[in-house]
């Protein structure tokens, strides 16, 4: 292994990309890149619409930031978990992975249950997609449409994560399931990085 | 075979950059600074954060150019989406400001 590994190294110098492995990775950067520019043109459709309005609602005395707070710091505890899943996998420790991707999953499941929670919360004191009782109705719509298509995106993670970890589970190798899990990751670290913005921008700002 | 080329670099003190940078952002709201300077403060932050999940988490200080470039496009095509809605903005901003004004003129007299 180590031996291979060696060899490995010794003949991928930083500027050859085109092995398997990174084949799979340019591929997801790019599908990445494609969604950041749609997540980019939400925020900045958001703040267009903001700054033109006259009577947008101050998002952190309205929303209210605790829970949020909690649900990013969620997001950043997954990305751990997530980056450690890797790192056992690497070592060649399976099981370990694994617990580390369900726990990563688990993380994923529980943020969208959180937001679930605030947006039955915030539907209640009268936010809705057409309107809301402090200002500017398209606060309501921008919100949910922002904060709707981040949830989807994690939602969709916490499917893809349980898949890679099915994959995992599979593959007696270890290492034969590296590159899958590194992908995976890429993919899940860009919905915390996604909403890392969202919480500045739509929460805090 | 794609293990042990990866120097894995030590995820838990990005962790706790990354806490102590959300904690630091949410005690800059309360500040009493200028709102611009809150704004420009949060934006940095932001930004920072963001830079810290994309270089150790995501590997890219560790990758190719090639995947350098890749990531940095939306970036620029961000920055440029910006400049292209800045002039809407302006234009709607002034008739708004107009029309308020206007309605509020008659209802003083």
């Amino acid at each position: 292994m180590s031996q291979a590994a060696a060899v490995h190294g010794a003949v991928e110098p930083a500027e050859s990309p085109l092995t398997p492995e990174s084949w799979g990775k340019l591929g997801m950067w790019i599908f990445l890149a494609g969604d950041a520019v749609g997540f980019g043109t939400l925020l900045a459709g958001y703040g267009a619409m903001r700054a033109t309005s006259a009577d947008w609602p101050s998002p952190y005395e309205v929303l209210g930031i605790n829970l949020t707070a909690l649900m990013t710091f969620l997001l950043i505890c997954s990305s751990v978990t997530m980056v450690k899943a890797l790192e056992w996998l690497g070592k060649g420790d399976k099981i370990r992975a694994q617990k580390y991707l369900f726990y990563t999953a688990l993380g994923g499941a529980i943020f969208v249950s959180l937001q679930a929670y605030e947006w039955t919360h915030l539907m209640h004191r009268g936010l809705h997609i057409n309107g809301n009782p402090w200002g500017a109705s398209l606060f309501g719509t921008s919100f949910f449409l922002v904060t709707g298509f981040h949830g989807l995106h994690v939602t969709g993670g916490v499917i893809y994560l349980l898949s890679i970890l099915r994959v995992v589970a599979r593959r007696p190798a270890p290492e034969a399931s590296y590159n899958a899990v590194e992908i995976a990751g890429l993919y899940w670290h860009f919905v915390d990085l996604v909403w890392i913005m969202v919480f500045t921008f739509m929460y805090l700002l | 075979m794609a293990t042990g080329e990866h120097k894995h670099p030590n995820y838990m003190a990005i962790f706790w950059y990354l806490a102590i940078l959300t904690v630091v952002e949410i005690a800059v709201i309360y500040t009493p600074l200028a709102k611009f300077t809150i704004g420009v403060l949060l934006c940095a932050l932001a930004l920072g954060k963001a830079a810290l999940v994309a270089m150790y988490f995501m590997h890219l200080k560790f990758e190719t150019r090639t995947l350098g470039m890749v990531a940095v496009t939306p970036l620029l095509i961000a920055t440029l989406l910006v400049f292209v809605l800045l002039p809407d903005g302006f234009a709607v901003m002034k008739r708004t400001v107009g029309v308020k004004a206007a309605t509020t003129e008659p209802a003083k007299h």
